[in-house]
């Protein structure tokens, strides 16, 4: 057992224990910052996999968007040190069993599925090839599907605009 | 397939996932079902490097799909956090029990 596989089991161990703690929780601010170290450890994950341009990506838009986002929301809708009521004990009962089930059944299937050896030269993903394919409009490229998302982001954030909104407010400029 | 760790990273990436489902299961609150899904969309993002690095390494589908459903659950969930402000201003609740007017 080499240096690497037992960061790998740190990293691993950091991750599952802190999204557990964030769905069973009882305060949902505390829940919301063991999602934020999650996530963290999902980024260390990557670093560790050798793909820093996702591991930047998940660094900035998790932990630095959503996850604020989402503290941002309890502080509009909650206080913040109130506990959660607790979930019925047989809901806690079936959903635990539904989901040891699951894993159990998707861990026989994974453990007993033989991979495929890679073929082929592995290419490079560092930044420059990534961004280079992500505006490329030739065969492989993705210059699309970036088009596509910026419209949607786009949308999205007219959306949220306008479903926030409170009503009355739309009209506060045309009053006069 | 022992040198590499890419069953281990399945297991880790299974056990997030069912995490994700547990919490989506038992929460009742939107804001905590959010959460959970957040988790679960992170674990397909796992699954999609690992395949990508482990098995696929001459091309570079696997982190052009990571990155898409990144930009994707960035839209979701802000769009997600819109409808709950909403929610809590007309119900002054975001349990989804209490929102129930399109229960038949």
């Amino acid at each position: 057992m080499d240096a690497s596989l037992i960061i790998f089991y740190c990293i691993a161990a950091f991750i599952l224990g802190a999204a557990f703690l964030a769905v069973t929780s009882a305060k949902i601010f505390r829940s919301a910052i063991w999602l934020l170290f999650s996530l963290i450890g999902i980024a260390a994950l990557y670093y560790w996999m050798d793909v820093q341009f996702i591991a930047a990506v998940q660094t900035i838009v998790y932990v630095g968007g959503i996850v604020v986002l989402i503290i941002f929301s309890i502080f509009l809708t909650h206080n913040a040190n109130d506990n959660m009521p607790k979930p019925p004990v047989m809901r806690q009962v079936f959903a635990g069993l539904a989901s040891l089930f699951g894993i159990a059944l998707v861990l026989h299937l994974v453990y007993h599925h033989s991979f495929t050896k890679p073929t082929g030269a592995a290419l490079n993903g560092d930044v420059a090839n990534i961004g280079t394919l992500l505006i490329s409009t030739e065969k492989g490229g993705y210059a699309l599907p970036f088009e596509l998302a910026s419209i949607l982001l786009l949308a999205a954030m007219i959306g949220c605009i306008l479903i926030a909104m409170r009503k009355g407010s739309a009209n506060v400029n045309s009053v006069e | 397939m022992s040198q590499t760790p890419l069953i281990q990273i399945l297991f880790l990436s299974v056990g997030l996932f069912f995490i994700g489902m547990y919490g989506l299961l038992t929460r009742r609150n939107v804001i905590t079902i959010l959460m959970s899904i957040e988790l679960i969309l992170n674990s397909v993002n796992i699954n999609f490097v690992a395949f990508n690095k482990y098995l696929y390494p001459h091309q570079l589908e696997g982190l052009f799909f990571t990155i898409f459903i990144i930009t994707i659950a960035a839209a979701e969930a802000a769009v997600a956090i819109a409808i709950i402000i909403n929610l809590y201003r007309s119900h002054h609740s975001v349990d989804v029990e209490d929102a129930n007017e399109l229960k038949w």
